[in-house]
C-alpha cells in the first residue's frame, strides 16, 4: 500500500486522479480504403474501434485503481457523437466517468493535435487531474503529437512511450520506464504529469457483461470547444490522400526450365 | 496464434478484412503419427475387409496419354511428392496412390476422366485435401486428380452478388474477393485457408454461419462437372430461379467426388455485413446453454449468424496445447453468439437487450464479455476454431460429427465420457449448437483399436435410436460409409446405388467412398 503525495490535494489517502485520453479510429483490422476525390480515407460504414494505445492508456487507468495507487479515472474524448460508444468501452473497463468534447462533422476532418491539446487543457483546467494518461500516438494519423503538446501547455513534466509507471523510491513522484531507441529509459516525474502509452505497458482486459451493463449507468459528460473557449480553426491544409504505389506483380512460372529462361531474359543468369 | 493481443499491433500484420483468423489450419500442430517413421499406417492396414476393385493397373501408354493431357510438369510420379497426395489432414489415412494429375482445365479434367473410364482405372478428385472422413485420398492406387491449378476467379457481379469460380479456388480468398465487392461467401469453416471450393461443394460443407446462410444445396446456383465417363456436365448457370427439369447439381453436391468431379461453380453471395459482434459467455449447465440458445433467437432473431458451443475440457484442450488464453473464468460451458447486421447502432442496442436478458435470467450466463475490437472478435473466434487442431496434439484423434435433437446433444457426451472413462486422455464435445449439430472427439496418445472398439458402433447406434444424423456435416467418406443405414432407409440406399451405376457403370470415381461396399 503506497503513499503518493498528492500536489492538488493533500488528503494523501485519495490517490491520484487521472485523466485517460480515447480516440475513436477506424478498427486496426480494417483495410482503409482512399476516397475516390482523393480527399481522405473512407469512415462511412467503416468499423471504427478504440485507439489501440488509447485501450492500453485506459487498462493502466483501471490497474492504477485497483492497487489503490489512483482514486478517480475519467476517460475523455474528443469526437463526433459516436465517440460516446468509445467511452462506454472505456467505462465497461472499469474508468469511473466520462467526458465527451463534441466536435461537429464539419469540423472533424480538420481537427489536429494541436487543438485536441488544447481542449485537453482546458479540461484539465477544471478537472485538476494529477495524471493525465493518452495513448502514444493514433493509429489514424500516427502524430504522436499530442501528448506532448499538452504538457507543454500546461507547462507538466511529461513522460513518454511508457512500457511501465509505477511510484517512485521515495512514493513523492511517478517513475516512468520508457522504450526509446536505444532501449529502456527510466525517468522520475513530479504529478501533475502527462504519461502516453506505448504497446508494452500493458494487455487491455476484456470487458465483462456486468461491467457494459454498469458502463450505462455511469455518468457521461458532454462539452462543446466553444464552452471550453477553444478555436478550432485548422493550421494546416490536406492537399491530397493517396495509395502508396502499388508494387509490381511478379511473374509465376511453372517449372525451374520457365524459371532459368526468365533469368536468362532478364539478364541475371547468363 | 498470439496469446498477447498487445504483441500483435503491427498495421501492415493485420490487413484482415475478415473478421476471423486467417487460415487456422496454416498454424497446423500436426502430432508424430504412430508406426512407421511419423507416418500414419495403410489405410489397408487398419480396414483389411476392403478389397481392390476389379480395376487396371497404370502402365507406361496410360502415363504417356496423361502427359500429352497435362503436360509432363503436371504428371507427378515422384514418390515423396506423391506421398502427400495420399495422407489426409488428420493424419488417420494413408493411400498406395502412385500418380498425381494436375489439370489446368475442364478439357483436361475431361481428357483425363475419359481415358481413365476406358481404361477402367480408379481415380480420387482432390481439393484442399482437408476433408475429415478419409474421402480425399486413395486407398489402394488410385489416382489423385488435383484440381488445385483450376484457380481462376471467373467473375463476381457486385449487383446480383453472384461469384463464378472455378473449383480449384482456396474458400478464404474468395471471400477476400468478394469482400472486395462488398460481398462474402455464404459459408465459412476452419479450414478456409486451404479448403477449395470444389471439394466444399462435394461435401456440402456446412460450417458456422449456416445457421443465417443456410446450406450450399441453397447458395449454389450452378456447377459445371465432369462425369465418370469424361461427359462435361454444364449446369453453370448463374440464375436464382430455374425450375426447368430434374435439378442435377443436387446430385453432385454432397457426392464427396463419387458421381463426378466438380470443375466451377457459381455462388450466390450475401452482402457483407457493415457491423459483426461476438458475444462470448460462460455458463454451467447444458440447460443454460439451450436457455441462451432459445433466448438469443428471440432477442436477436434476424441479425444471429453463429451460434456456437465449446464444453470445459475442450476449452482446457486450447488452453493446455495451443497456450490459447480465454478471458472467462472456468465454467462448464462456453457459447458464442454472433451477430451480422447492416447498422451497428441498431446491432448493438439488440445485443444489449439480449444481454440483460441473459444476465437476468435464473442459471443463464453470468459471466461473459463483447468483443470491443477486432483483435478481441478474432481471438474469441480462435477459441473455437483451433480446438480441432488443439485436439491433435494429443496424439491420435477418433472425430465424430452427428445430429441430434438439442436436448440429447449433451446426453450424448457425458454416455461417451463415462463410457470411455480411463481409456483416453480427454473426451470433448462442442459444435454448431444453433444446427443441432455435435462434434465429439476423443484423444488417445496413438491409435488405439480397442478405443474405437468401444467408440463404434456404440456411439452410431446411440444417435440411430434417437434419430439423428451419424454424419451432420463431414460426410460419409471412407470411415463412415458402412453406418449409411444407421441414418437412412435401406431402400434409399439402394436408390443411391443406382444412381451411381447409372453415372459410373465401371465405377472408377472415388471407389470405396460414401455407399457401402455390396
Amino acid at each position: 500500500y503506497i503513499h503518493i503525495i498528492n500536489k492538488a490535494d493533500m488528503a494523501a489517502s485519495k490517490g491520484l486522479k487521472i485523466l485517460v485520453g480515447c480516440k475513436r479510429v477506424i478498427d486496426y483490422a480494417v483495410k482503409v480504403r482512399v476516397k475516390p476525390d482523393r480527399s481522405g480515407v473512407v469512415t462511412e460504414g467503416v468499423k471504427h474501434s478504440m485507439n489501440p494505445f488509447d485501450e492500453i492508456a485506459v487498462e493502466e487507468a483501471v490497474r492504477m485503481k485497483e492497487k489503490k495507487l489512483a482514486g478517480e479515472a475519467v476517460a475523455i474524448s474528443v469526437g463526433p457523437p459516436q465517440s460516446q460508444e468509445t467511452l462506454r468501452t472505456a467505462l465497461a473497463m472499469g474508468i469511473d466517468r466520462a467526458i465527451h468534447v463534441e466536435i461537429p462533422l464539419a469540423q472533424l476532418e480538420k481537427l489536429q493535435p494541436i487543438h485536441v491539446s488544447k481542449l485537453l487543457a482546458k479540461v484539465c483546467e477544471s478537472e485538476k487531474p494529477d495524471l493525465v494518461i493518452l495513448g502514444k500516438q493514433a493509429i489514424d494519423d500516427d502524430c504522436n503529437q499530442t501528448g506532448q503538446m499538452l504538457a507543454a501547455l500546461l507547462d507538466w513534466p511529461q513522460a513518454t512511450f511508457a512500457s511501465k509507471i509505477e511510484p517512485s523510491q521515495d512514493s513523492k513522484q511517478l517513475r516512468v520506464t520508457r522504450e526509446v531507441d536505444g532501449g529502456m529509459e527510466t525517468i522520475d516525474v513530479s504529478v501533475p504529469a502527462v504519461v502516453t502509452s506505448d504497446l508494452r505497458l500493458n494487455e487491455p482486459r476484456y470487458a465483462t457483461l456486468p461491467n457494459i451493463m454498469k458502463a450505462k449507468k455511469k455518468p457521461l459528460a458532454k462539452m462543446s470547444p466553444d464552452q471550453l473557449g477553444v478555436d478550432l480553426q485548422p493550421r494546416q491544409e490536406v492537399i491530397s490522400v493517396e495509395d502508396p504505389p502499388v508494387r509490381k506483380a511478379g511473374a509465376k512460372v511453372e517449372s525451374v526450365e520457365d524459371l532459368v529462361g526468365k533469368l536468362r531474359e532478364k539478364g541475371l543468369v547468363k | 496464434f498470439q496469446a498477447s493481443r498487445a504483441a500483435s499491433l503491427l498495421p501492415q500484420l493485420l490487413l484482415r478484412r475478415r473478421p476471423a483468423p486467417a487460415g487456422a489450419f496454416a498454424l497446423l500442430a500436426r502430432p508424430a503419427s504412430s508406426a512407421s517413421g511419423g507416418l500414419p499406417p495403410l489405410t489397408t492396414e487398419i480396414h483389411p475387409g476392403i478389397k481392390r476393385g476389379a480395376f487396371s493397373q497404370l502402365t507406361d501408354a496410360d502415363l504417356s496419354a496423361f502427359e500429352a493431357i497435362v503436360g509432363g510438369d503436371h504428371v507427378i510420379k515422384d514418390a515423396d511428392e506423391v506421398l502427400s497426395y495420399n495422407i489426409d489432414w488428420l493424419r488417420i489415412c494413408r493411400g498406395q496412390g502412385q500418380l498425381v494429375l494436375r489439370p489446368k482445365t475442364t478439357e483436361e479434367v475431361s481428357a483425363i476422366v475419359r481415358h481413365c473410364n476406358k481404361r477402367r482405372l480408379a481415380v480420387v478428385p482432390q481439393g484442399g485435401n482437408t476433408g475429415l472422413v478419409g474421402g480425399s485420398v486413395p486407398l489402394f492406387d488410385e489416382i489423385v486428380i488435383s484440381t488445385s491449378r483450376m484457380n481462376s476467379l471467373l467473375s463476381i457481379d457486385p449487383v446480383s452478388g453472384v461469384l463464378v469460380a472455378e473449383a480449384g479456388c482456396v474458400l478464404e480468398q474468395l471471400d477476400r474477393e468478394a469482400a472486395s465487392q462488398g460481398l462474402m461467401m455464404p459459408l465459412d469453416l476452419g479450414a478456409k485457408g486451404s479448403c477449395q471450393i470444389g471439394g466444399n461443394l462435394a461435401t456440402n460443407a456446412g460450417g458456422l454461419r449456416l445457421l443465417r446462410y443456410g446450406s450450399l444445396r441453397g447458395t449454389t446456383l450452378g456447377l459445371e462437372a465432369v462425369l465418370p465417363t469424361g461427359q462435361v456436365l454444364d449446369c453453370l448457370t448463374t440464375l436464382r430461379k430455374d425450375n426447368t427439369g430434374y435439378d442435377i447439381k443436387q446430385l453432385l453436391i454432397g457426392s464427396e467426388g463419387t458421381l463426378g468431379i466438380i470443375t466451377k461453380a457459381a455462388i450466390l453471395c450475401p452482402a457483407r455485413p457493415k457491423s459483426v459482434q461476438l458475444a462470448f459467455l460462460g455458463l454451467d449447465s447444458f440447460q443454460a446453454v439451450l436457455d441462451t440458445y432459445r433466448l438469443a433467437r428471440r432477442s436477436l432473431g434476424e441479425i444471429l449468424s453463429a451460434f456456437e458451443f465449446i464444453d470445459s475440457e475442450s476449452m482446457r484442450a486450447v488452453k493446455q496445447n495451443l497456450g490459447l488464453s480465454c478471458p472467462l473464468g472456468e465454467h462448464s460451458f462456453y457459447v458464442l453468439a454472433e451477430t451480422s447486421g447492416s447498422n451497428e447502432t441498431h446491432d448493438r442496442e439488440k445485443l444489449d437487450g439480449f444481454i440483460e436478458s441473459v444476465m437476468s435470467m435464473d442459471g443463464c450466463a453470468t459471466d461473459g464479455t463483447v468483443a470491443q475490437d477486432a483483435g478481441q472478435f478474432a481471438h474469441l473466434w480462435s477459441l473455437r476454431e483451433r480446438i480441432v487442431e488443439s485436439l491433435l496434439v494429443d496424439g491420435y484423434e477418433y472425430k465424430y460429427d452427428v445430429s441430434l435433437p438439442l436436448a440429447d446433444i449433451y446426453r450424448l457426451v457425458e454416455h461417451m465420457r463415462t463410457r470411455l472413462d480411463g481409456r483416453v486422455i480427454r473426451t470433448a464435445g462442442y459444435g454448431h449448437l444453433g444446427d443441432g449439430n455435435l462434434h465429439l472427439n476423443f484423444t488417445t496418445p496413438k491409435f488405439d483399436a480397442k478405443v474405437l472398439e468401444l467408440i463404434e458402433p456404440h456411439v452410431f447406434d446411440w444417435v440411430r435410436d434417437r434419430r439423428g444424423s451419424v454424419s451432420a456435416e463431414h460426410g460419409l467418406g471412407l470411415k463412415k460409409s458402412q453406418y449409411i443405414r444407421h441414418s437412412k432407409a435401406d431402400f434409399a440406399v439402394r436408390v443411391m446405388a443406382e444412381v451411381k451405376r447409372l453415372l459410373d457403370p465401371n465405377g472408377i470415381m472415388n471407389p470405396y467412398k460414401v455407399l457401402p461396399d455390396e
